[in-house]
């Protein structure tokens, strides 16, 4: 008896120390999963905490100025008047420059990619070209400052002002004299920056073609050039335009390698070899030195400004991006 | 007949044509990269040699090293991954696992990815506007929350990814021996996906190590040794900024060094987190 007793309540304690394994295992299961939820909200929240401090830091700026602020050129620290328009001018001008000239260049490279490139090759290639990606901009900045503006300067910006100086128009906006920095030199510089971006998506949508369409048009006997015109573009051109909405929100937001390039001229001129300035350019330019708080409260609600702008180019890009992963994946 | 041929060379030649852009386009792309690199081995080379390890950064005219700037970069690095990894794990584990599916997730997938491309320097205001202005001077601290906050995206984006690539059958078999899901995360798929999550936090190293622009206003920059995380603390992209557009030569000369010094280090950690990740997914 005595011995079953003793089974007994043994079973009994090797149920409990089970049970209280078992709650361990539940608590530890509600404790993890309630960390990982609030640190997915916690991105949510970091967004809105974003847009709050930018809002609460520029009221006093648009509340100075209203409307103004977005319509005014002038920039005077020193009356305090300030305005944003030759930043966002600035901001935009050069970032579609930027986008002329890397987009074609970027689907050349993603054509190459993924249709003519030794297979040998496309992996070393493709890693070069993302090594650029990785490359920090603050790279792009002192070489574009002592390397790119002077060869700008001295061999593309006079044959460039010689060459249109008869043609009306055109003779305004390059006109001036060869300042090696400015609008036109940034935005090259942001070329090269973004173009590693927008390769990767195009490469990428690229690649999500079916084969079967690309071979049957070879076997109509169409060119590659034909092939690549009227079934890859068609077949990805949302992927494209979100790859180059993606580089655009880049180019957008640029900081440290215009502010190198740019000039920092807080005026909006015809030419595109002026200098000139950027949102972001102005804020790292100014933010340190800034005294006063309408001026303070002036350069954050221009950092308001440029993240609304890219929020919504980077929603669109997104957008756009979705709709052919939907469609690869159906 | 004749007619068609002559109609077929033209196609052939227009084709050529954009085959040959395509060729420039690309050799384009790696002159850029093959510039900027020799530029800085030829300009960078110039300035190195040890003293760049052992001393601090100088004042115009007189020799120095970047010391300070690059034992700045080190710790708010290690301190802005340190606190930002965690949180983008978690995050990325809630999206991967327990919200695969949910509403939630799909609006947390999107505002996360609007994160990782949105500009740095609101980042930096951010920062100031949350820390820098209530404690009343720029901070290491600041520097730090402010690289945290770029950490963040990049890790949860990878994390989920790579827990996505995990199949599901080892979930559930694991499920089927009675483990609670929080161990079946830990435990199984973690272990699944570790080289894909140490990757992503190796690219979050190298993107912040990098930056320079959330840093400008939030560490500032200190011209002495500091260890004081209170206190404005050096980094090498501020330094490199300051440099470079000094009018001292010495100054830009140090400039160059330390760009040669933070490409080097990008570069190997984006490589090597390549290599990683592709060492793994061919096993």
């Amino acid at each position: 008896m005595a011995f079953l007793a003793d089974a007994n309540s043994q079973a009994t304690a090797a149920a409990a120390a089970r049970r209280k394994v078992l709650e361990g295992l539940r608590t530890t299961d509600v404790f993890f999963r309630g960390l990982t939820v609030s640190s997915a909200y916690f991105v949510l929240i970091l967004l809105g905490a974003i847009f709050a401090s930018l809002v609460v830091g520029g009221y006093l700026a648009f509340a100075t100025f209203g409307f103004r602020f977005l319509t005014t050129e002038v920039w005077n620290p020193v009356t305090e008047q300030f305005g944003a328009l030759a930043p966002i001018y600035g901001t935009i001008v050069t970032s579609l420059i930027a986008m002329l000239v890397a987009v074609p260049i970027s689907i050349g490279i993603a054509v190459f990619l993924t249709e003519l490139c030794p297979m040998g090759l496309r992996r070393p290639i493709g890693i070069a070209i993302e090594l650029l990606a990785g490359v920090p901009s603050i790279i792009y900045g002192i070489w574009g400052l002592f390397f790119f503006a002077p060869v700008i300067q001295r061999y593309v910006q006079p044959e460039l002002i010689a060459a249109f100086k008869n043609v009306p128009v055109l003779n305004q906006l390059f006109a001036g004299p060869p300042y090696g920095i400015g609008i036109l030199t940034s935005a090259l510089i942001l070329a090269m920056m973004v173009l590693p971006f927008i390769t990767a998506v195009c490469r990428d949508v690229f690649e999500t073609v079916p084969p079967v369409l690309k071979e049957a048009a070879y076997g109509m006997g169409w060119t590659t050039r034909e092939v690549v015109r009227n079934v890859v573009i068609p077949y990805t051109r949302v992927g494209i335009i979100g790859g180059v909405m993606l580089g655009l929100g880049r180019a957008l937001g640029e900081t440290m390698a215009v502010t190198f390039v740019i000039g920092n001229a807080h005026r909006i001129s015809g030419s595109i070899l002026a200098p000139g300035t950027t949102i972001s350019a102005t804020i790292a330019n100014e933010f340190t030195e800034a005294v006063g708080d309408v001026y303070t409260s002036s350069l954050i609600a221009l950092g308001l400004i440029l993240f609304f702008i890219t929020f919504i180019v980077l929603a669109l890009a997104r957008l756009m991006l979705m709709r052919i992963e939907k469609k690869a994946g159906a | 007949m004749a007619l068609d041929i002559a109609k077929y060379r033209r196609r052939r030649l227009r084709s050529t044509i954009t085959v040959a852009l395509c060729w420039a386009a690309s050799a384009l792309g790696l002159t850029i990269l093959g510039v900027i690199l020799a530029t800085l081995l030829y300009k960078g080379i110039a300035g190195f040699g040890p003293k760049v390890f052992t001393e601090m950064t100088p004042p115009p005219g007189s020799d120095g090293g970047l010391l300070n700037a690059i034992a700045g970069s080190l710790v708010m690095t290690i301190a802005g991954v340190i606190v930002g990894t965690p949180i983008g794990i978690l995050a990325g584990t809630y999206l991967a696992e327990y919200g695969r599916y949910s509403k939630v997730s799909s609006v947390i997938r999107f505002i996360n990815d609007i994160l990782l491309s949105a500009p740095s320097i609101v980042t930096g205001l951010f920062v100031y506007e949350l820390l820098v202005r209530p404690m009343g001077h720029f901070s290491a601290f600041a520097g730090a929350a402010a690289l945290a906050v770029l950490v963040i995206p990049t890790v949860v984006r990878t994390t989920e990814n790579m827990l996505l690539l995990v199949p599901n059958q080892l979930r559930e078999a694991s499920s089927a021996l009675g483990l609670p899901q929080s161990l079946v995360i830990r435990k199984v798929a973690y272990k699944a996906a570790r080289a894909g999550m140490i990757t992503g936090v190796l690219l979050a190293v190298a993107r912040v190590s990098g930056e320079t622009a959330p840093l400008l206003f939030t560490a500032l920059n200190n011209q002495f040794w500091s260890t004081n995380l209170n206190a404005p603390m050096a980094s090498l992209p501020v330094v490199i900024f300051q440099y470079a557009l000094s009018p001292y030569e010495d100054w830009q000369r140090l400039a160059w060094t330390g760009a040669l010094l933070i490409t080097a280090a990008v570069l190997t950690l984006s490589i090597a987190a390549r290599w990683l990740s592709s060492s793994r997914t061919q096993q």
